[in-house]
């Protein structure tokens, strides 16, 4: 059925002087979405921007003045910098366990599990069931002190007499790296299954090795799925605070939980200023990322 | 609907050259931007400033509608009140003979964070949909200093006017106890669990002990854990000076940096304690005890340097549209047989005259327990927190907060 792509459809409501041709309803049809988008992205925003410049020495009681204290940003960054990068690095280690962990189960899922996909997909969304806080809460004991885990590598020497996984680095980026892994699996999965079999098969004939059509035509397609997911699995962890909260200890800190306590401790500007740093930092390096993996038309 | 190839290649080659004008990248973010100006105006709004949140009793007017609705919504502390497998009996008993019922929360886990919850609505004069909320000394206080919460009638409340404890009659920021109610008084201690170390008798040696390193949690409120720093610098934690009180957070400072803390935890140091993640801990007293039933290896010991006394106050917020419900339950609780029942439970000091008398009916073992009916002498090495006004008390909640999070 093309027609209704031309001339409007013969049911539909006469079109406005102008019809498509004026493209007012693809303005409507955004409308919603723009409303949203403006009501809680747009204001927010702005409203967090305006408090990063409030005076740093109000309170409930005095009421913050706005005095353009962009003093602030040099503050918080003299303050919190290395829970700044250290959110950075942390997201990044996870993020990267995450490729190395979920391209080879997507690749799997996609071309070897034949009838057992279905059922390989539910077991990578299964653990959505459960809340985000029980499954961090559940990490606690499988790490602990006087766990299977830690006995066991205490017993084969991976770990000191005294040694522990919990309330370290590791203990929070394998919870970030747990907590995040299907949104990269996902994203990998839907590029890889779209790879149409015949593309190898035409590598194979032409004398490429496994390898060689993996990489020149494989991985290339995937790379949409690859991004989108780290994309999805970077940004979420390097705000996040939960993890570290639950796994970590004083050393392990990040930004977000810097930038929670410092909200509940009242002190608005300082909050704002790393909540808008740690934003723009974000949107920086997406930027650069995406520009670097040449895929701006894919994602 | 379907579109033959051909003709999508058409339209896109169409589109593409400008024949078809739907919404073009540029004009749509022209749109854009002007619409996102015209709703970003409300948000630039806040680039005047924020006003003083402070209410006063002319500024916040409360209604209350305890006459027409037989309904409470109380909020509490986890593990705070008594307990017979789900039920509640005081609790029931309250709402039998009263005729009002009540919904009981458990949605406070450290006063901080149940602040930033409500504040916003508190500061505004908004409903925050309780009509009692328990919050310890410090947190009460500078709620009553916001003018956040309703003044209560004392005639409505026989009970607590005869049996309140003469200490607890006139703290400093409420002086005739005309917005607050206690509900219980506590101490912080340390706790150890026997199964994974020796006795742990001191700060001093919670703190620097290397066999405990990274084994040790302490508290996320301020006022418990800088109490104990304050202590172990020489200060007094009731009247310190601003150079004692940098000392005290340099002190720890250099604990955290030492890896010797591995959380800071808010009521959630049960669990670690209980797996033996964490092996002594700053801990509440009440806490402790009710774990030592299930597992008698934690203990709980008074510090050498000494304790840290508190109580947590029941307060009705600005809003609350059954402050004569909640003086009713407040009422209701200082009946000494009442308080004692609780008190057996909870195992936290019993601001209840009498209950020491009417605990011979309920639990003889419990009469002598200092922990719930102490003498003076046990309270001679306790301390309370000297009052903060809100910019020090933010002040140091900040400095606190950073040295937490190193």
């Amino acid at each position: 059925m093309a027609g209704p792509l031309r001339t409007a459809e013969p049911s539909a409501p006469p079109p406005a002087p102008g019809g498509r041709r004026g493209g007012l309803s693809g303005y409507l049809l955004l409308l919603p979405g723009g409303v949203w988008l403006a009501l809680f992205f747009v204001v927010p925003t702005a409203t967090l921007v305006a408090t990063s410049l409030y005076d740093p020495s109000g309170s409930l009681q005095l009421g913050y003045r706005m005095t353009g204290h962009v003093q602030n940003y040099a503050d918080s960054l003299q303050d919190y910098a290395p829970q700044l990068v250290r959110s950075f690095v942390y997201a990044g280690t996870a993020t990267l366990a995450c490729v190395v962990l979920g391209f080879p189960l997507a690749y799997a899922i996609a071309f070897k599990a034949g009838r057992w996909k279905n059922l390989m997909l539910v077991a990578v969304i299964a653990p959505f069931f459960t809340s985000f806080l029980v499954r961090t809460l559940s990490w606690q004991y499988i790490l602990g002190d006087n766990e299977a885990l830690v006995s066991f590598l205490r017993a084969v020497r991976v770990l000191g007499e005294d040694g522990h996984l919990l309330a370290t680095p590791f203990a929070v980026v394998t919870g970030l790296t747990y907590n995040f892994l299907p949104f990269m699996v996902l994203p990998l999965y839907a590029s890889l299954e779209k790879i149409d079999h015949r593309f190898l098969e035409a590598a194979a004939d032409l004398y490429s090795s496994p390898f060689t059509a993996f990489r020149t035509v494989t991985l290339p397609l995937a790379m949409p799925g690859l991004v989108a997911g780290t994309l999805l699995t970077f940004i979420p962890s390097a705000g996040d605070y939960i993890n570290s909260e639950l796994l970590g200890n004083p050393q392990t800190r990040m930004v977000g939980n810097e930038i929670q306590d410092l909200f509940a401790a009242g002190d608005y500007p300082t909050a704002s200023a790393l909540s808008v740093t740690l934003m723009a930092a974000i949107v920086l390096l997406v930027f650069v990322y995406v520009r670097r993996s040449g895929t701006e038309e894919l994602v | 609907m379907t579109v033959h190839p051909d003709r999508l290649d058409e339209l896109v080659r169409a589109a593409r050259a400008g024949g078809v004008r739907g919404v073009g990248r540029r004009s749509f973010l022209r749109g854009a931007s002007v619409s996102a100006l015209a709703v970003g105006v409300p948000g630039l709004l806040a680039a005047c400033g924020t006003e003083s949140q402070v209410q006063t009793a002319e500024s916040c007017t409360s209604e209350d509608r305890s006459a027409a609705e037989k309904a409470l919504v109380f909020s509490n502390w986890p593990e705070y009140i008594d307990r017979k497998g789900k039920k509640m009996p005081t609790l029931e008993e309250f709402q039998t003979t009263s005729g009002i019922s009540v919904t009981y929360n458990t949605d406070i886990n450290d006063n901080t964070e149940f602040f930033g919850k409500v504040k916003d609505q508190l500061g505004g004069c908004e409903p925050i949909g309780r009509d009692i909320i328990t919050m310890t000394d410090w947190m009460a206080a500078r709620m009553v200093a916001l003018g956040w919460v309703q003044e209560l009638d004392m005639g409505a409340m026989p009970h607590v006017e005869a049996n309140l404890k003469s200490d607890l009659r006139s703290p400093t920021w409420d002086p005739d106890r005309s917005y607050s109610v206690p509900w219980q008084s506590g101490l912080t201690g340390i706790a150890y669990n026997a199964k994974y170390t020796g006795e742990v008798g001191s700060f001093e040696e919670l703190m620097t002990r290397s066999d405990l390193k990274g084994k040790v949690s302490l508290l996320s409120e301020m006022g418990d854990t800088m109490l104990f720093m304050l202590l172990l610098e020489g200060a007094d934690p009731e009247d310190f000076t601003e150079e004692q009180w940098s000392g005290a957070l340099g002190r720890l400072e250099g604990y955290v940096g030492s890896g010797q803390i591995r959380r800071f935890t808010g009521n959630d140091y049960i669990r670690d304690l209980n797996a033996g993640n964490v092996v002594a801990c700053e801990a509440w007293s009440g806490d402790v005890i009710a774990m030592q039933y299930d597992n008698p290896d934690i203990k709980w010991v008074v510090p050498e340097e000494g304790l840290s006394l508190w109580s947590d106050n029941m307060l009705v917020p600005n809003k609350a549209e059954h402050k004569a419900n909640a003086e009713a339950l407040m009422d209701f609780y200082y009946q000494p047989e009442i308080a004692a029942q609780l008190a057996a439970w909870v195992n936290y000091i019993c601001p209840v005259e009498g209950a020491q008398e009417a605990m011979e009916q309920v639990d003889p073992s419990l009469v002598d327990n200092p922990l719930i009916f102490p003498d003076e002498d046990f309270l001679a090495n306790a301390y309370g927190f000297m009052e903060l006004d809100e910019s020090t008390r933010q002040q140091y909640d900040k400095d606190f907060a950073r040295v937490i999070g190193a």
